[in-house]
């Protein structure tokens, strides 16, 4: 029998739990070629903000031992360019998108929560508090509980939508900032964001990015975001979303034990651009294979 | 699109520059010179990320045994640069590769009958001999080679058979003109009598001065970028390359893997 893959996430209702993380599937066109949207359970856009962004200069990207660096600078094309070019596309797929977005202060995000609250086509919204390639717009108010918690608020007064905050890693204590995101309003937490980190080109004693440092992301870091995932599921009542090096159905199942309830692939898929379609399937055939009718059942059902 | 390419050769043609031939779906006959390709060095996590190469060739081979049917086949040029590209030198025929592919905008042909100038050097030539392909087809072209050193002279042969004229230069003097290429350039143009084209793939340094020449002439000017890439279809945006009326306040990044890697010279921003 065909299991029961569908989860309802802060009231977005996924067909599975494999969403496609913000940042790494583009507006969703993109992708369209190499799989069949209308098989996973969402996408995130790239990150959203009022005016285009033109991100940092290049070198953006380096590969590191098990993953990659990345300092693109939330290059976008703005809100206007969103709702002109990239929303049309997003109303032909029947497959929740998710706006990921940012802003350089409070009332820049409660402006394009409410932008984007008037967007039929979008089911949900993603509140990056966490990009650690800017000087302003996300990390800023991703790092101190007060701030983070003044952005929810704002945002949440902004739209009824589904509110999804996105966290950074980059924290002494995770569950804090998440605790703070709840009491303010959220909807659901996703998590991880990058764990900022660096590469030095030896030979030309220099950094390997122009933006020096950059946001780590793949395989490496997927204990640390497991971790933090277990730690924030257990402590606040929120939907969580695990986001960290998932490159399979085996990483995105473990997520789900730890405690969250869906996941989203990111870097995977920039090395096979199909993974999140790749993983719902096997995810599928593994419950198949182990007698799990519903994935509801395994949402933190990890024995400790 | 994505498929699994067998390896049939694998040789290396000047020290530290590989070609290898693969085997492709019938769809790769139709790629176009300047798309290129991204292959999965392996199935593990290191290397993470696949490696951008600009498709060399194109064709059909008949397998050695008998009864059997033209199939096509696909061509890279590489250099070993770091721990990817070893890997890849490694391999043997009959390994499997994922490849993801053909990917980009390739180069525009131009007119027939006008002068084609091609400029270029090391794993640029790769671009640049499947255009000269196409190129010979309707026009008298001329390859101007460059490297630092004869090493990065490549598949001059190859280029000869095609008929094209070749001219090279390194910066050591051991093969061809000592100095740049573009000297050579600069003077086929003050001696050109009809109308030319330039097509131009290589080092950053020599694209910039191949640009300036060709904005100087007025010339219309093509070239292929190289970027550092996660994706190669347009997501990670870690491949742009500024645009001409490119600044901080009036941002216009192109990204090379999906508008280009060939651009129109005057499209980029470039050094004076």
């Amino acid at each position: 029998m065909k299991p029961d893959m569908t989860v309802n996430c802060a009231g977005i209702l996924l067909r599975n739990p494999v969403m496609a993380a913000s940042g790494t599937f583009g507006y969703g066109e993109e992708f369209a070629e190499y799989m069949n949207l209308e098989s996973i359970g969402a996408f995130v856009t790239k990150g959203l903000s009022l005016k285009p962004r033109a991100g940092n200069s290049t070198p953006r990207i380096v590969e590191t031992p098990g993953g990659m660096l990345n300092a693109i600078g939330l290059q976008n094309v703005g809100i206007d360019a969103f709702i002109k070019k990239k929303v049309p596309f997003l109303r032909s797929v029947n497959t929740p998108a998710i706006a990921n977005f940012f802003g350089n202060s409070i009332d820049e995000y409660a402006e394009l929560a409410r932008r984007l609250d008037e967007i039929p086509e979008v089911a949900g919204l993603e509140v990056n508090i966490s990009c650690p390639n800017v000087k302003q717009g996300g990390i800023v108010f991703g790092t101190d509980p007060a701030s983070a918690a003044s952005v929810v608020t704002a945002c949440r007064a902004a739209t009824k939508k589904p509110l999804i905050v996105k966290l950074s890693p980059n924290v002494t204590d995770v569950v804090v900032m998440a605790k703070a995101c709840e009491d303010s309003g959220a909807d659901a937490l996703s998590l991880i964001n990058t764990l900022t980190g660096m590469a030095v080109d030896l030979n030309r004693r220099r950094p390997v990015l122009a933006n020096i440092t950059g946001g780590l992301s793949g395989p490496a870091i997927k204990p640390i975001a497991l971790r933090m995932v277990w730690q924030v599921a257990k402590a606040v009542k929120l939907p969580v979303i695990g986001i960290g090096g998932i490159m399979n159905a085996t990483d995105a199942l473990e997520f789900i034990l730890a405690g969250a309830s869906a996941v989203q692939v990111g870097t995977a898929s920039f090395i096979n651009p199909g993974a999140v379609e790749q993983i719902a399937g096997e995810m599928e055939a593994w419950m198949v294979a182990n007698g799990v009718a519903d994935i509801k059942s395994l949402i933190g059902a990890l024995e400790t | 699109m994505q498929f699994t390419a067998m390896i049939l050769s694998n040789i290396e043609v000047s020290p530290g520059y590989w070609r290898m031939r693969m085997t492709a779906p019938a769809e790769c006959a139709s790629a176009r010179p300047g798309q290129f390709i991204m292959v999965r060095v392996n199935g593990a996590i290191d290397p993470l990320l696949r490696r951008p190469f600009g498709i060399f060739d194109v064709g059909t081979y008949t397998p050695a045994q008998s009864g059997a049917v033209a199939q096509p086949y696909l061509e890279m040029l590489y250099r070993v640069v770091g721990k990817g590209t070893a890997m890849l030198s490694a391999l043997h025929g009959s390994d499997l590769l994922d490849i993801l592919g053909p990917l980009g905008t390739g180069f525009e042909t131009g007119l027939a009958d006008e002068e084609k100038l091609i400029v270029g050097g090391g794993v640029g030539l790769a671009p640049l001999y499947f255009l000269a392909k196409e190129l010979v087809k309707t026009s008298p072209v001329r390859l101007f080679a460059g490297g630092r050193t004869r090493d990065d002279i490549l598949c001059i042969t190859e280029f000869e058979r095609l008929g094209v004229e070749c001219y090279t230069a390194t910066e050591d003097g051991s093969l061809g003109e000592c100095g740049l290429v573009t000297e050579a350039l600069l003077r086929r143009l003050d001696s050109l009598k009809g109308k030319a084209s330039i097509y131009a793939c290589g080092p950053h340094g020599m694209l910039n001065a191949v640009a300036n020449i060709a904005l100087d002439r007025k010339i219309p000017c093509q070239v292929s970028l190289e970027g550092y890439m996660a994706c190669g279809v347009g997501a990670c945006l870690g491949c742009v390359a500024p645009g001409q009326g490119h600044s901080q306040e009036t941002p216009d990044f192109r990204c090379v893997c999906t508008e280009g890697p060939v651009f129109k010279s005057g499209e980029l921003k470039w050094r004076d």
